[in-house]
């Protein structure tokens, strides 16, 4: 049943900024219609906000090899309870996702088990390995979204220059992951006062600029689309600021982990607070805010890692980095709405306009003739989070235990509804 | 107040009348082995193991000497050589460890932290003998009762520590102890090997060796840890040594009665001259590894009191909820 109709919701459009108690109507899985004021019939939001679903840049999924950690059926669910309907998924599998063949198992695995969107990334080079670039038109053809090598950073900038020059022609966007791999090698945490008092190695807030003013030296020779996966720095924003003054096609995203959290929730060597890049310091963590605020950092994402808990029960230097966060983006980003730091649109805008429309995607927007995925939430509504009750097959979540404010209540896909909290229970 | 700890990981923890607790009853040991009082056997019937994930000597064979005077069982496991080449989990040795029900747990790790993990998964007390870079609290520990043996006190000193302070745990726990118990501490080392945060610690920070050393009651040599290092730190252990290797002419800055102390082992011509490392008059390196006994057998005495009341404690409970 793709018709449906919704009334008394809140309606957060981030495409026109505005924020209006009414209706929408869904025909065919697309919205139809919507309006001011009150309407009878369909589902009765009770106030709750109704806003275009999230667009979440950066999923990883552990398909194909590591679906112990997650599945896309697991991950598909997460992302319904997260309020996240469209989800593009990362390359840095096992093996990678590298070729056409494998690129369209995704894909099928996907149509099959996912309730929510998938959009797979695909690597840039062959196995990752910064030699050869991978068959960048082919892929495309298969439905690759964008191309990018994650965090295993091409340090041949021959090779990378000339798969920008290639992606160029074809028009494809290309990811990076900024951050000089010298600088950074075997970092744990961000350089600071925290890393030096517990003795672990750290990367300088600098390597990040580095890397990204590398790239976009690279950029501004080739012309290539170009996305920042994450920064996480206030050293790296001038540097990003500059190209998009240039007129260069650059934007840049950010990972809700950085934005809500700081080096020293590491606290004892907790290691779900390890992540790539490290928690940054706080002063980094407001900029980085303010980045999004005036739309100099434009998406943010939740950079969804699961992980094991064996790959995560060990020590700080030799655990694994990541976090996941599908079910917890939303929450954890409306603590910047509730500390009135970010308004609803600005970040609806940032995490669902801003990626749909940079990724190509349908969606992000609630105006007519839009496909109806949607996410209907309670900023308001409080609870405690308890990792044990996440849908994502791995739990590592650096909110166990934290208080946050604003539930999902509903979502849709394609008019689908494929979350309802009164029937498949609120993320807690 | 007295010591209230249930392990000795670091010493960020402590509070400086458990630093106090720890001194005070490792002086009447270090009195003992020297024949002058009893020391008795209050870990008789305990089990001590020590598990060493990295190489040591003088730690490892000062943890059981300890443990051996006070009348525990010691038991020692180099676990280079053991599970972990099968692919065990660190967490998993520690629970097959637990199973076994030992009493004391002496560990040292490459990987700092990692001894705060392993505490977590046993019932039993754990003690750090060096986690990583980041702390080696029984070093620290015997530094100071080292100092205060020596200057009467252990309050309102200069005290420099040169050296590779980067890659040092004795650094970090030597920072917080001294820090804590109000002293003047100056880390004096290049800056390759200093951390860059480390002026926020409350400290002063030179790399000349003539500026950081004047004045100062105590010169704390570290060893220059190659075996940490993954790149260039420095351009040679020569001209390391001609601008901060401690030797006579150096040391003229410092004191005219400030000791020297080196945690060992030594690379004598690198970081220390050979002949001040053996001059008794200055050098205070023996009676180091001597302290090293006495701090090791109050902290395990402590921690097992401790033991013993938390258990004798749960077994009332026991008996109440029976």
């Amino acid at each position: 049943m793709t018709n449906a109709r919704l009334h008394n919701a809140r309606l957060i459009d981030p495409e026109t900024g505005t924020e209006t108690l009414g209706w929408l109507r869904i025909e065919g899985g697309l919205i139809a219609e919507t309006g001011e004021g009150p309407r009878q019939g369909g589902l009765d939001c009770g106030g709750l906000c109704l806003a275009p679903g999230l667009v979440d840049v950066g999923v990883k999924v552990g398909e194909p090899g590591e679906r112990h950690k997650e599945s896309l059926r697991t991950a598909g669910r997460a992302a319904a309870a997260g309020g996240v309907t469209s989800m593009v998924t990362r390359p840095d599998t096992l093996t990678p996702i590298d070729t056409p063949e494998v690129l369209d198992f995704v894909r099928r695995r996907a149509r099959d088990d996912a309730i929510v969107r998938v959009h797979p990334l695909a690597a840039l080079t062959k196995g990752r390995e910064g030699r050869e670039m991978t068959e960048i038109g082919f892929l495309l053809d298969a439905g690759a979204v964008a191309f990018t090598d994650g965090d295993a950073v091409t340090t041949d900038t021959r090779v990378l220059s000339r798969c920008m020059i290639y992606a160029k022609g074809l028009g494809a966007l290309i990811l990076g992951h900024p951050q000089d791999p010298g600088l950074s090698r075997g970092a744990a945490v961000t350089s600071g006062k925290f890393a030096a008092l517990k003795g672990l190695p750290a990367a300088p807030p600098m390597a990040e600029r580095m890397g990204l003013e590398r790239d976009l030296a690279l950029v501004e020779m080739t012309g290539v689309r170009y996305h920042a996966d994450q920064l996480s720095t206030a050293a790296a924003l001038p540097a990003l600021r500059r190209a998009k003054a240039a007129g260069l096609d650059v934007t840049a995203g950010v990972s809700i982990h950085h934005l809500t959290l700081n080096e020293f929730d590491v606290g004892d060597f907790r290691t779900f607070f390890k992540l790539k890049p490290p928690l940054r310091s706080e002063d980094d963590r407001l900029a980085m805010v303010e980045a999004v605020a005036d739309g100099t950092i434009d998406i943010i994402c939740s950079m969804h890692t699961p992980q094991d808990e064996e790959s995560k029960r060990l020590p700080f230097e030799a655990a694994a980095s990541g976090a996941v966060g599908l079910e917890t983006l939303l929450p954890a980003a409306l603590r910047l709405y509730h500390s009135g730091q970010l308004t609803l649109t600005e970040l609806l805008r940032a995490m669902s306009l801003n990626p749909a429309r940079r990724f190509g995607l349908p969606g992000g927007r609630l105006s007519v003739g839009a496909p109806a995925d949607l996410v209907l939430f309670d900023p308001d509504a409080p609870f405690r989070l308890d990792r044990f009750t996440l849908r994502s097959k791995s739990k590592n979540t650096p909110f166990d235990g934290a208080l946050l404010q604003g539930r999902v209540a509903g979502t849709w896909v394609g008019g689908e509804r494929v979350f309802d909290a009164a029937r498949d229970g609120a993320v807690a | 107040m007295s010591f209230r700890q249930p392990h000795l990981l670091g010493i960020e923890p402590l509070h400086p009348e458990d630093i106090r607790a720890i001194l005070d009853l490792a002086d009447r040991y270090a009195d003992a082995e020297r024949g002058q009082g009893v020391r008795g056997r209050p870990l008789e019937g305990l089990t001590q193991i020590n598990m060493f994930f990295e190489a040591s000597t003088r730690t490892q064979a000062s943890f059981e000497i300890a443990g051996m005077r006070l009348g525990a069982d010691v038991m020692n496991m180099s676990m280079q050589a053991s599970s972990l080449k099968k692919g065990e989990t660190l967490i998993d040795t520690a629970m097959t460890l637990n199973a076994m029900h030992p009493d004391l747990l002496v560990v040292r790790h490459p990987h700092s932290g990692a001894v705060d993990l392993l505490a977590q998964k046993v019932n039993c007390a754990v003690l750090n003998a060096g986690d990583g870079r980041h702390e080696h609290p029984t070093q620290a520990l015997l530094d100071a009762l080292t100092i205060r043996r020596e200057k009467g006190r252990l309050h309102r000193l200069t005290i420099a520590i040169c050296g590779d302070i980067a890659h040092s745990r004795v650094a970090r726990s030597n920072i917080q102890l001294l820090g804590k118990m109000e002293n003047r501490l100056r880390l004096i080392g290049p800056p390759t090997l200093m951390p860059s945060a480390a002026a926020d610690w409350g400290v002063e920070v030179y790399d000349d060796m003539a500026k950081g050393l004047d004045g100062a009651d105590v010169v704390m040599m570290l060893r220059l840890q190659r075996e940490r290092m993954d790149g260039a730190f420095i351009p040679s252990e020569r001209e390391y040594y001609h601008r901060f290797g401690l030797d006579a002419e150096k040391l003229k800055a410092a004191k005219p009665d400030a000791i020297v102390m080196h945690p060992g082992p030594m690379n004598r011509g690198v970081e220390i001259d050979g002949t001040l490392a053996d001059d008794i008059n200055r050098s205070v390196i023996q009676e180091q590894v001597e302290m090293g006994v006495a701090v090791r057998m109050a902290a395990m005495d402590l921690l097992a009191q401790n033991l013993r009341a938390a258990r004798a404690a749960d077994a009332d409970a026991k008996g109440v909820m029976a």
